[in-house]
């Protein structure tokens, strides 16, 4: 009956990959009692698959076993895919030989439910429990707190792991309802907010006491599952700014739906993952999270969508050109960040030149700017390149005109004016060329 | 101007700089031992190391760079670049000369060239926690070889020593032909005369390592294969973020 682990490993991998989250930050876990292992607080990622994506913890489930049957999951009941279980020791003993060749930074541990919530929630805890007392392991462990699992269980799970996440996977209630009909948002919010309550607290005791025991210390994560059902990304990311806000989430991950049920007829026909939908989306958490934006500043109420042909920070520029251009060598850092072409690195490296000469183009240049992009927006020691009687129409094409970017050619909505001459013609000038 | 000739340590470089001060030397070229070519029809002179000079010099730099810089001039020296002596020597007289925060003037094209080489530095010491792999030996210790492009290991010690505290351990740079061991209690350096790997790609010979190694390494190979999502094949993303010249010591792609 019991399979050799390594079957399992494929299986059980396998069925993991569709959850996004890898990261190994947030927490500083120090190897105490010179045992095994310790917290990076940055994260560190040891591999990279095919897909891009990092490999930093060993992702797996305990079990692709389900009572549920959501239309969107790989695992649901009614799949007729190979099962497989870990045991508590195949998976401690995996995990840290594989830390041990400094092939991961730690465990990831998900599982599908088996039989009840409790009964799931409870094996995972002991796989935490048993690498942190039995093995003497220090390394990071993010565990998937079950939906439906008792508060005291997940109050265990808390003390072992280093993060803790929980899946909303669909924006909306009512399309959860109808994708999972045995799942709801209570099941989802109700432990997210007993996590949330449990590392507030926690904080107040190590405030007290500098030795009182860790909970959570990564904080916890979400996923949404992005194409699956006709939320905008207004409504997405007005629920991810929620996420962060109120229920201090350290990060939510956007998923590009994979028609892995493709006879669902609850589910759209696509051809591939909107992956373009989820880099914008990631774009635009990474405004809100370090560029200080706020949701309602990317997308306000008439604009259900992000603009697939520019970033959303570019598109907010071209929306608001009454507050452009920025001159570089006095405006705040706040408004220095807004500028299209600087990121965080070259904003701080912008304020901290500043004070010793006045910057011109060359030197932002040379400190990182994008210039192709920031040149429309800015003044700085020169005459401004950008003139206001641009329409945004206009500029947009101007830039992306300019783009080298190879995914897409900017004219290709055009008919070409020499399509039919090129023999007859020298070789194409060069500006016309993307 | 004049070269200046030195043994090529750190503490080395820090007397060069105390005695420039000291005589009111101008050099033109500092060259330690092996290092780049001097230059000819130009004077020279050599400086003998002396550790209470370099301290001196070591405290002036601590003094005057904020705690996340405080490293910067050693990491600098690490990259071993040819020139990066007088680089780093022009660096130090404005820091010891001016009252301003200079290590912050990225318009200073020798500071920002200077920052940029200290993130390159740093960039590579995390490659290193990224992509060391140890392979159990028979005699219990886990080990490894590097080649990283800039001499880095003084800079992952401490982040290898307190991870793998309950284990024997040795990484070996194969490019400078030095290592460290832990042994349980303290990292020490060792240079390994009798080589029991290929000196050139680190391989070691099966019969020097424990039976299971191979079984493990073909599950983690198996777990890199089954982690991925075809769908979403990047293989430009991917040599981007793990660039090419670390793979030959990466078993789940080698």
């Amino acid at each position: 009956m019991s399979k050799p682990v390594q079957e399992k490993l494929k299986i059980l991998a396998d069925a993991a990959k569709y959850d996004v989250s890898c990261a190994s930050s947030g927490s500083n876990r120090q190897n105490i009692s010179k045992g095994i292992g310790s917290g990076v607080a940055c994260g560190i990622c040891h591999s990279f698959t095919q897909d891009g994506r990092c490999i930093s913890l060993l992702k797996i489930l305990m079990s692709n076993h389900c009572i549920y049957d959501c239309a969107y999951c790989i695992n649901r009941k009614s799949n007729d895919r190979p099962r497989a279980t870990f045991t508590v020791e195949e998976l401690t003993s995996l995990t840290i030989n594989f830390y041990r060749r400094n092939y991961i930074e730690g465990l990831f541990l998900s599982s599908g439910v088996v039989k009840n919530p409790d009964f799931t929630m409870e094996r995972m805890m002991m796989v935490a429990k048993k690498l942190r007392l039995e093995e003497n392991y220090n390394g990071y462990i993010h565990l998937k707190a079950i939906p439906g699992a008792s508060e005291e269980l997940i109050r265990q799970a808390g003390l072992y792991a280093d993060r803790l996440s929980i899946n909303i996977e669909i924006p909306t209630e009512q399309q959860l309802k109808k994708l999972a009909p045995e799942k709801d948002f209570k099941g989802v919010f109700v432990p997210m907010g007993l996590i949330r309550q449990g590392i507030i607290q926690n904080k107040e005791e190590r405030r007290k006491f500098r030795k009182a025991p860790l909970f959570t210390p990564a904080g916890q994560s979400t996923q949404l599952i992005v194409g699956a059902t006709p939320e905008s990304d207004r409504q997405i990311l007005m629920l991810a700014s929620g996420l962060y806000g109120k229920q201090q989430l350290k990060r939510v991950y956007y998923s590009a739906y994979l028609p892995v049920n493709s006879y669902d007829q609850r589910l759209p026909a696509i051809e591939g993952p909107p992956l373009l939908r989820e880099n914008r989306l990631y774009q635009s958490d990474w405004l809100m999270r370090f560029y200080k934006f706020q949701a309602n500043e990317i997308l306000n109420e008439n604009q259900p969508f992000l603009d697939p042909d520019v970033d959303p920070k570019l598109a907010y520029a071209l929306g608001n050109l009454h507050l452009y251009p920025v001159n570089v060598n006095t405006a705040d850092y706040e408004m220095i960040l807004r500028i299209p072409g600087v990121g965080v690195q070259s904003a701080q490296r912008i304020i901290m030149s500043r004070r010793h000469r006045k910057l011109n183009s060359m030197h932002l240049k040379k400190i990182g700017v994008v210039l192709k992009r920031a040149k429309y927006f800015i003044t700085c020691n020169e005459l401004p390149v950008y003139t206001k009687d641009l329409m945004p129409e206009r500029l947009k094409h101007q830039i992306l005109l300019e783009s080298t970017n190879k995914r897409r050619n900017p004219l290709d909505t055009q008919l070409s004016l020499f399509a039919g001459f090129n023999q007859a013609l020298p070789a194409a000038p060069k500006m016309l060329k993307p | 101007m004049i070269t200046i000739k030195y043994d090529g340590t750190f503490e080395g470089f820090l007397t060069v700089v105390f005695e420039c001060y000291n005589q009111k030397l101008e050099p033109g070229v500092i060259l330690g031992e092996g290092r780049g070519q001097g230059v000819l029809f130009s004077e020279s002179m050599f400086v003998e190391t002396n550790l209470e000079k370099g301290n001196r010099v070591w405290n002036g730099i601590q003094k005057r760079l904020p705690q996340e810089l405080n490293q910067l001039p050693y990491k600098l020296f690490l990259s071993e670049l040819d020139d990066i002596e007088m680089k780093l020597f022009q660096f130090l007289q404005k820091l010891f000369d001016s009252e301003m925060d200079i290590e912050n003037d990225f318009g200073d094209p020798n500071t920002l060239y200077l920052r940029k080489l200290g993130r390159k530095v740093n960039f590579e010491a995390m490659r290193m926690l990224q992509f060391v792999r140890f392979q159990k030996t028979r005699d219990n210790i886990y080990f490894a070889t590097i080649q990283p492009q800039y001499d880095v290991i003084p800079l992952i010690i401490n982040h290898f020593k307190s991870r793998f505290a309950d284990q024997y351990w040795l990484i070996y740079d194969l490019k400078r032909d030095y290592g460290i061991y832990y042994d349980l209690d303290k990292v020490e350096e060792i240079t390994l005369n009798k080589k029991q790997f290929h000196p050139l790609n680190g391989k070691v010979h099966k019969n020097i390592l424990q039976e299971k190694e191979e079984e493990y390494k073909t599950l983690w190979k198996d777990y890199f294969q089954h982690i991925n999502i075809k769908e979403r094949k990047s293989l430009k993303v991917q040599r981007q973020h793990m660039p090419r010249r670390y793979w030959k010591f990466l078993p789940e792609v080698s």
